[in-house]
């Protein structure tokens, strides 16, 4: 008995922590990153938060766009937080072309990010939800359950990942990955070691500055995760307590009944 | 209104009498607040207040989420980030409403499982239960239409599919999709529509509930004995019930708040566990998604539907027989429709005699072991249509038609039932009447 329980033991770290290399589900390889917004009361880190998006804008903005995303929301507390004025400058580096006009003008914070500038790069707004990290096993969602469902993680491994093998088909380049699935992604490397320098001399390898841009990506996906968690917290608090209340008021008021049932 | 005799409303003071004789809406509400209540019902009796608060959750979170909603091909999915992003409180709106759906199908399959064990659907209650099982296929016609609103890729390939059920009819089918759709292909004219039988259909469930209320408070409520409430006095009736307000109302919010405790935890720390990544992707006529799945709460259907393919000798028969015109496509579709219509025929189905499945030494098994099957078609339905998933499916789906049309009508007949008590009141006493003296009462199981 001892033994059955210290494997199921085993078995469950094995599915929560142990995830470190790969378990991905599926054949991929995704590697469980912990991120500091993960757990109930998980929050976001605005400095990663900062460095992510001046990876973001350095590098995947080249092609990808964030087009659901309003540019004010960098101000937004629990988010980048960037003072108003940074958020002006920011806005106004990218050109929009005004409904009213019809004339092209910087962009203004009310403004969204501009989409995507490469046809076949999808949008990143909600990449890090429309992904999956952690499936299976055999459709039972255990480890989504214990893990997380991992679309930043998922984004920080396709970053990494890249074996540095590829190939020629069919007119394009394909490059092999680990965490893709089928392996073959069109997407070139896109990161190199310190090949974005941050203003605070954090780590610049290619591992920091896939974290740094998932857990970006996840903000711009989630942007009220903090408040929702917030929330959810408090909501299960009052009820929990309401529950006990509940109980207590049940219990007294069905006491007569259950004792005249005794007394017969 | 009950047919247990009770106290009823008397109007006192003179403008209780001056309404009364206008309007008699105070009686009503008395009447339906103090129904005498079978006072043994146990914790599965909780689900009736559940699904009422989730189906008022839903229409009020609705009615706001559509203030921000969009409803155009082109807008849809926008208009559901500018909920998630701009609207003051819009991501919890939003997560509650889909998450709350996930809610409402788990209690109701509950609910349906309680009545399913304890024969509640036996007479004189099978209009109670013609009414909730219309009550539930509106529910999954509401939920379809709704999860198409965020306009995902699992929304537009969802839609693609489940209309798709409608073009196998043969003859009719291809032209009765094309007007479910009103086009060629799931666009902009399907999102309208189903728009406005989304924020429909909600009250047209809200007014079969009270129906299904209604119905049974003529009949009064079954209780896990499935011994009727004495009626002959007032008196005798008092033995066996009590009156709804306050026993049961505040059993049943206790129980509410518990369920709800667990529901804020999943909306808060976890709102997208249950549903499908491919939804936070915009509809894309030209990408198909890999795996197209519904939401878990429509899988044993799926599985059921999936399960019959051409390679099974039944369904070559069929397809032998009818010259063709039932072909796999379209003996799916009847077999999923078919296996919610065995389920509303249900009280006309199982022959027994006892309606209580406490009673019943073999239907238990079988019961069991239909709650398993429904599970694991549940998690074959999620899996790819291939290998040992379909046959899983088929074996599962066989088992569901088997026990309506088989099993259930045979045990009636072949079943040796256990003595059940005279009375509720004897149920009662002696469940809390043993507890008292500390032995263990083989009969003390009140959350079975």
């Amino acid at each position: 008995m001892i033994r059955k329980l210290t494997l199921a033991a085993a078995a469950a770290l094995a599915l929560t922590s142990g995830g470190a290399e790969a378990a991905g589900g599926e054949g991929r390889e995704i590697t469980n990153y912990s991120f500091s917004f993960e757990g109930p009361f998980g929050r976001f880190d605005t400095n990663q938060l900062q460095r992510g998006l001046q990876v973001y804008t350095e590098v995947c903005s080249a092609c990808h766009g964030l087009r659901y995303v309003p540019i004010r929301t960098l101000a937004d507390p629990g988010g980048p937080q960037l003072p108003a004025d940074q958020v002006r400058a920011y806005a106004a580096q990218f050109e929009i072309e005004d409904p009213a006009t019809g004339d092209f003008r910087p962009r203004t914070p009310t403004d969204h990010f501009p989409g995507s500038s490469l046809e076949n790069a999808p949008d990143l707004s909600l990449m890090a939800k429309a992904r999956v990290g952690f499936e299976g096993p055999y459709g039972l969602a255990l480890r989504p359950l214990f893990m997380g469902i991992g679309g930043p993680e998922y984004i920080a491994s396709l970053l990494t990942h890249y074996t540095g093998e590829d190939k020629f088909e069919a007119g394009s380049m394909f490059y092999e990955n680990t965490a893709f699935p089928g392996r073959w992604i069109a997407m070139a490397p896109p990161l190199s070691d310190g090949q974005v320098e941050f203003a605070d001399g954090s780590p610049n390898d290619v591992e920091a500055m896939a974290q740094d841009v998932a857990a970006f990506l996840m903000w711009a996906a989630e942007p009220k995760m903090m408040a929702r968690k917030q929330t959810g917290f408090t909501a299960v608090l009052i009820l929990t307590l309401l529950s006990v209340l509940l109980y207590l008021t049940n219990k007294r008021l069905w006491a007569p009944v259950k004792a005249r049932a005794r007394q017969a | 209104m009950a047919g247990i005799p009770h106290d009823h409303y008397e109007p006192k003071s003179a403008t209780e009498k001056w309404l009364h004789s206008r309007l008699p809406i105070a009686a009503l509400i008395y009447d339906t607040i103090m129904i005498p209540t079978p006072k043994n019902l146990n914790w599965m009796w909780i689900w009736g207040i559940v699904l009422t608060f989730c189906l008022v959750m839903q229409i009020v979170t609705g009615i706001v989420l559509v203030m921000h909603y969009t409803p155009h091909a082109d807008m849809a999915f926008a208009s559901v980030e500018h909920i998630m992003r701009n609207v003051n409180g819009g991501h919890m709106l939003r997560y509650i409403h889909q998450n709350g759906a996930m809610l409402f199908f788990a209690a109701v399959y509950l609910h349906i499982f309680r009545g399913l064990y304890y024969g509640s659907y036996k007479a004189p209650r099978e209009v109670t239960w013609i009414i909730g099982m219309l009550i539930y296929l509106a529910m999954m016609a509401t939920a379809f239409m709704g999860y198409v609103l965020p306009w995902g890729q699992m929304s537009f390939w969802g839609a693609t599919v489940i209309t798709g059920l409608f073009g196998a009819i043969p003859g009719i089918g291809p032209t009765l999709q094309e007007w479910l759709l009103g086009g060629p292909a799931v666009d902009n004219a399907t999102l309208t529509r189903f728009f406005s039988l989304h924020y429909l259909l909600p009250f047209v469930i809200l007014g079969l509930v009270i129906v299904h209320i209604w119905a049974f408070h003529t009949t009064g409520n079954n209780n896990p004995t499935g011994v009727e409430v004495r009626r002959a006095s007032k008196a005798e009736a008092a033995k066996d019930t009590l009156p709804f307000w306050p026993y049961f109302v505040i059993k049943d919010l206790f129980a509410l708040a518990v369920i709800l405790a667990i529901f804020f935890a999943i909306v808060g720390f976890m709102p997208n566990f249950l549903g499908h990544p491919d939804n936070y992707i915009e509809a894309n006529p030209l990408v198909t998604p890999a795996h197209i799945v519904p939401e878990w709460y429509f899988l044993p259907f799926y599985a059921i539907l999936r399960a019959f393919t051409a390679d099974v000798w039944v369904v070559q028969l069929v397809n032998f027989v009818t010259f063709g015109i039932i072909d796999a496509k379209f003996f799916g579709v009847l077999a999923m429709f078919g296996s919610i219509l065995v389920l509303a025929l249900v009280p006309w189905l199982d022959t027994s005699s006892v309606r209580s499945g406490r009673y019943r030494p073999m239907f238990k098994w079988w019961f069991w072991l239909f709650v398993v099957n429904f599970v694991v078609l549940t998690w074959a339905g999620g899996r790819p249509a291939e290998g040992i998933y379909a046959t899983i499916s088929l074996i599962g789906s066989a088992y569901w038609f088997a026990y309506f049309l088989v099993i259930l009508p045979l045990l009636g007949v072949l079943e040796k039932p256990l003595p059940q008590p005279a009375t509720i009141e004897e149920d009662f006493y002696a469940h809390y009447g043993s507890a008292a003296h500390g032995g263990a009462a083989p009969q003390a199981t009140p959350a079975e």
